[in-house]
């Protein structure tokens, strides 16, 4: 016996309602649009520049102590978060966030220190496990290559996609993964999670992954193009989602239990990273049926085979593997 | 049919047993660094094998034995980013290029009169002649002085950018100039901050240039911070100046000739030294910290031959005048000279504390920075950070690998299990690609390798699903897998290599943890493509030529 999501064969209508569904995702992107200019990004201090102290106390902590120790040190914006995580047993861990300090181009160790003294004085036994200063210059550059490199991803795969289908399943792919990128951000939007560097190497893990999962869509349309010749481009549409369902549910599931686990369990460092995979797995599997094939179907494809076998028209380097 | 040739099983085998031996030294990480470092220890620093036999016994030494560095979040330790002031240089360049100048310029004095420096901008020389009419005479005299640029990508420029303006001659480096002095100093100082870090003595520091005029540096395993920057961050040029006089103030009155350096120890109490030094910190061969007769903490240094000959001659002609010995513009003592010193090595006394004296000497032993340095970025972690993000990343990734072997074992069951070995396999062959190129795992790097785990699957349930599908219409079990291979092959190059342009692209454009998370994710596209259409592959032709079944369910 085995064990199936998805039933052997499945003749499901993917397109009934995909006015329904594009117009759902249109308002999700705007929506997430709306969120990340009116709310805007919890940014870490990568992005913003300052100084991330984490704090580790064996008592536990009143981060309203913590704040009126440091107000008298006049640092600006401060903000104490405790920090949760079923491993820390009887460990009490804080985030202290500091801005950057007016007119300060590099970091300051006498800041730190003093930060570490107000500190001490509320609990003696506080150590600092991980102190990070970035400054503005450098937090600044980070953003443009962090902007730079989202950009060229999704370029790059735009022209791997024209190059190795058409430029309908381009214009697709590239719609569903600027869904799929822009609703994250929305996501940390909403949920003020701290947007860092390594968020970023998530989104770009997104890229990745919804993009596999389209294509392997796309791969069995074109292929299915090539079989059914007379058929219309729903039908292919819907018979090639049908038939690649089950693949794409099952690596689903894998990866989501995978990451679940390090969600769960890998600690509070990179708990934001992996919910950012875990939510553009979810909205990447959704996105490659109701965004990319949905767009893909309503821009057509030019299906002027001249040739009967494979790597006919359109399919430019559809040979290159074989 | 399903042939695989026999070299093609020996080939793929024996890849697998090979990652899989690079892959082992990490099972039993602390003995195999032992066994390293004890290795590094009889290479580099001549240490006794005899005496260090018991570390090199912990690991045998015809086994592979490079292991994945851990990254600064994992192991713990310091990174720090350094910007050079360059513009440092070019200001000590025009400061140096004055008494040149000068002498050039009295040569023509019949035609430009007196000449005279003005201030100017750090990196900028101001002339001012008193004959006007002359400048042109003056300016021709200073440009006589550039010479050409030595290096690639300048040929044909010269040092020196002159030109007047009004009566006053302005002298700058070079466009081509900078470029060239920029590189120089960037060299200079990132063989000097690996000097003094490797003094303190870490592990696998990673001191590298970053940019045009940034310095990286890593050091792992490292407590203090502080101590490390204070090191990297102190300039350390010394120099030994005859005192003119005393003075209270620094804006205190002085000739062109004298700087006023405050001193040390004594706030409000200032020097006026003579500009140029006798000595300079170059002159040392090497430091040492010590004791005076009093017990007191100081430097003994030792000069070059050069500098001995130098010294014994000043001393002479100068016994009973004060000469201040100055450390970064601070002075740090001024004795008066007793006798003619003509021994190569003297001593520093200031008022110092044991610590302030090693630190002193390792500064002197590994050289001055041509120009100070700001730090941009800092970050320290601690080591039990590290070890509990390990630890969390271990339970987690073998929760994940658990959980995905049952769901594959329920969902394809043989198939399944075939594919459980191949993703077994792919983790150890990217830990032993890990080590064999000598990457770094860091924290999202773990990351990687547990969603590599859940997207390593991905290319046999595409395999798996086509042999279901081609099992209804194909002819017999040994055409469905072939079919199921042949057809799912160009959508797992084509969604493996989309993914790959992404990893590529993180790591070109990330830095530090971000690009240990594209290595593994890298990599790890690469092992779950070659495992799946090779390894898994090769077991079920195993297993199909042994049993011929009539029927397979997938």
């Amino acid at each position: 016996m085995r064990l199936k999501l998805v039933p052997g064969t499945t003749n499901w209508d993917f397109f009934r309602l995909s006015s329904v569904t594009l117009g759902a995702s249109a308002i999700a992107v705007i929506a997430s649009v709306v969120l990340f200019f009116v709310v805007g990004l919890n940014f870490g201090i990568d992005f913003r520049g300052g100084t991330t102290i984490r704090t580790e106390a064996s008592t536990p902590v009143d981060v309203g102590d913590y704040r009126a120790a440091l107000r008298a040190l006049d640092l600006g914006d401060v903000s104490i978060t405790e920090v949760f995580d079923p491993t820390f047993g009887e460990r009490y861990v804080t985030l202290v966030n500091i801005q950057a300090q007016e007119g300060q181009e590099s970091v300051t160790p006498d800041t730190i220190a003093a930060i570490e003294a107000a500190l001490l004085q509320v609990d003696p036994t506080l150590t600092f496990p991980s102190v990070e200063s970035v400054g503005p210059t450098v937090s600044g550059e980070l953003v443009q290559t962090a902007i730079l490199a989202v950009a060229l991803a999704i370029g790059a795969v735009l022209i791997y996609i024209w190059l190795r289908f058409e430029w309908q399943f381009s214009l697709g792919a590239v719609a569903a993964l600027v869904h799929d990128v822009v609703l994250t951000i929305g996501i940390f939007s909403l949920l003020q999670i701290r947007f860092d560097l390594a968020i970023i190497a998530a989104l770009l893990t997104i890229v990745g992954y919804s993009l596999n999962d389209t294509v392997v869509v796309f791969d069995r349309v074109r292929e299915n193009l090539r079989k059914y010749k007379k058929r219309p481009l729903k039908e292919v549409m819907n018979l090639s989602i049908n038939e690649t369902l089950s693949r794409t549910v099952m690596t689903s599931v894998t990866t989501l239990l995978a990451l679940i686990a390090l969600f769960v369990l890998g600690g509070d460092v990179i708990r934001g990273f992996v919910f950012a995979m875990i939510w553009g797995v979810i909205v990447g599997t959704y996105s490659s049926v109701f965004v990319a094939s949905a767009v893909l179907l309503r821009l057509g494809v030019t299906r002027d085979w001249t040739k009967s076998d494979g790597g006919g028209a359109g399919t430019n380097f559809a040979n290159i593997d074989a | 049919m399903l042939n695989i040739p026999l070299w093609n099983r020996v080939l793929i085998l024996g890849l697998v047993v090979l990652g899989l031996a690079y892959a082992m030294p990490n099972l039993f990480y602390g003995q195999v660094e032992r066994r390293n470092d004890a290795v590094t220890l009889i290479e580099e620093a001549g240490g006794d094998p005899a005496e260090l036999a018991e570390d090199l016994g912990a690991w045998p030494g015809f086994l592979p034995a490079s292991l994945v560095n851990l990254g600064l979040d994992l192991r713990g330790g310091a990174h720090l980013l350094a910007e050079v002031q360059v513009e440092e240089v070019y200001a000590a360049r025009m400061d140096s290029l004055w008494p040149e100048v000068r002498n050039a310029l009295r040569d023509v004095r019949d035609q430009i009169g007196t000449v005279r420096r003005q201030d100017a901008e750090p990196g900028e020389l101001r002339v001012r002649v008193s004959n006007g009419d002359g400048i042109q005479v003056a300016v021709a005299a200073v440009r006589d002085l550039a010479q050409p640029v030595m290096s690639m990508t300048g040929v044909g420029a010269s040092t020196l950018d002159v030109r007047a303006d009004g009566d006053v001659i302005v002298v700058q480096l070079s466009e081509a100039e900078r470029a060239a002095t920029d590189d120089r100093t960037m060299l200079q100082s990132v063989e000097i901050v690996r000097r003094r870090v490797d003094e303190v003595g870490t592990r696998e520091p990673n001191i590298q240039r970053q940019g045009d005029r940034r310095i990286l540096i890593q050091v792992p395993g490292i407590d203090s911070a502080e101590e490390l920057k204070r090191l990297i961050g102190t300039t350390a040029r010394l120099t030994f100046h005859p005192v003119t006089g005393r003075a209270t103030s620094a804006d205190a009155e002085r000739s062109a000739r004298e700087i006023i350096v405050p001193d040390r120890e004594d706030e409000g109490l200032f020097y006026r030294l003579e500009a140029t030094p006798v000595l300079t910190g170059e002159m040392l061969t090497d430091a040492q910290p010590a004791f005076d007769q009093n017990g007191r903490p100081t430097v003994t240094f030792r000069l070059s031959t050069t500098g001995g000959r130098i010294f014994c001659n000043y001393t002479e002609e100068n016994i009973g005048s004060p000469f201040a010995v100055v450390l970064d513009n601070e002075v740090i003592t001024a004795p008066t000279i007793q006798e003619r010193i003509c021994q190569a090595s003297g001593q520093i006394t200031g008022n110092f504390s044991v610590v302030e004296s090693t630190e002193l000497a390792v500064l002197l032993r590994a050289g001055a920075l041509p120009a100070g340095l700001t730090f941009l970025e800092e970050r320290t972690i601690g080591p039990e950070l590290g070890a509990d993000s390990i630890a969390a990343g271990k339970i987690a990734a073998i929760i994940a690998g658990l959980a995905v072997l049952v769901f594959m074992a329920l969902s394809y069951g043989l198939f399944g299990v075939f594919a459980n070995i191949a993703l077994i396999i792919n983790v150890g062959l990217i830990f032993g690609l890990l080590s064999a190129i000598g990457a770094t795992l860091t924290l999202p790097g773990i990351a990687g390798i547990v969603l590599t785990i859940g997207m390593a699957v991905d290319a046999n349930v595409l395999i798996f699903e086509r042999i279901r599908e081609e099992l209804k219409t194909a002819k017999g079990p040994a055409r469905a897998i072939e079919l199921g291979y042949e057809k799912a092959r160009s959508a797992i190059y084509d969604a493996n290599i989309t993914t790959f342009i992404t990893a590529v692209i993180l790591f070109v454009m990330g830095s530090g943890p971000v690009r240990g998370f594209a290595i593994t994710l890298g990599l790890g596209i690469i092992t779950s493509v070659f495992t799946a259409l090779y390894v898994t592959r090769l077991f079920l032709v195993i297993w199909f030529e042994r049993r011929r079944p009539k029927k397979i369910e997938v």
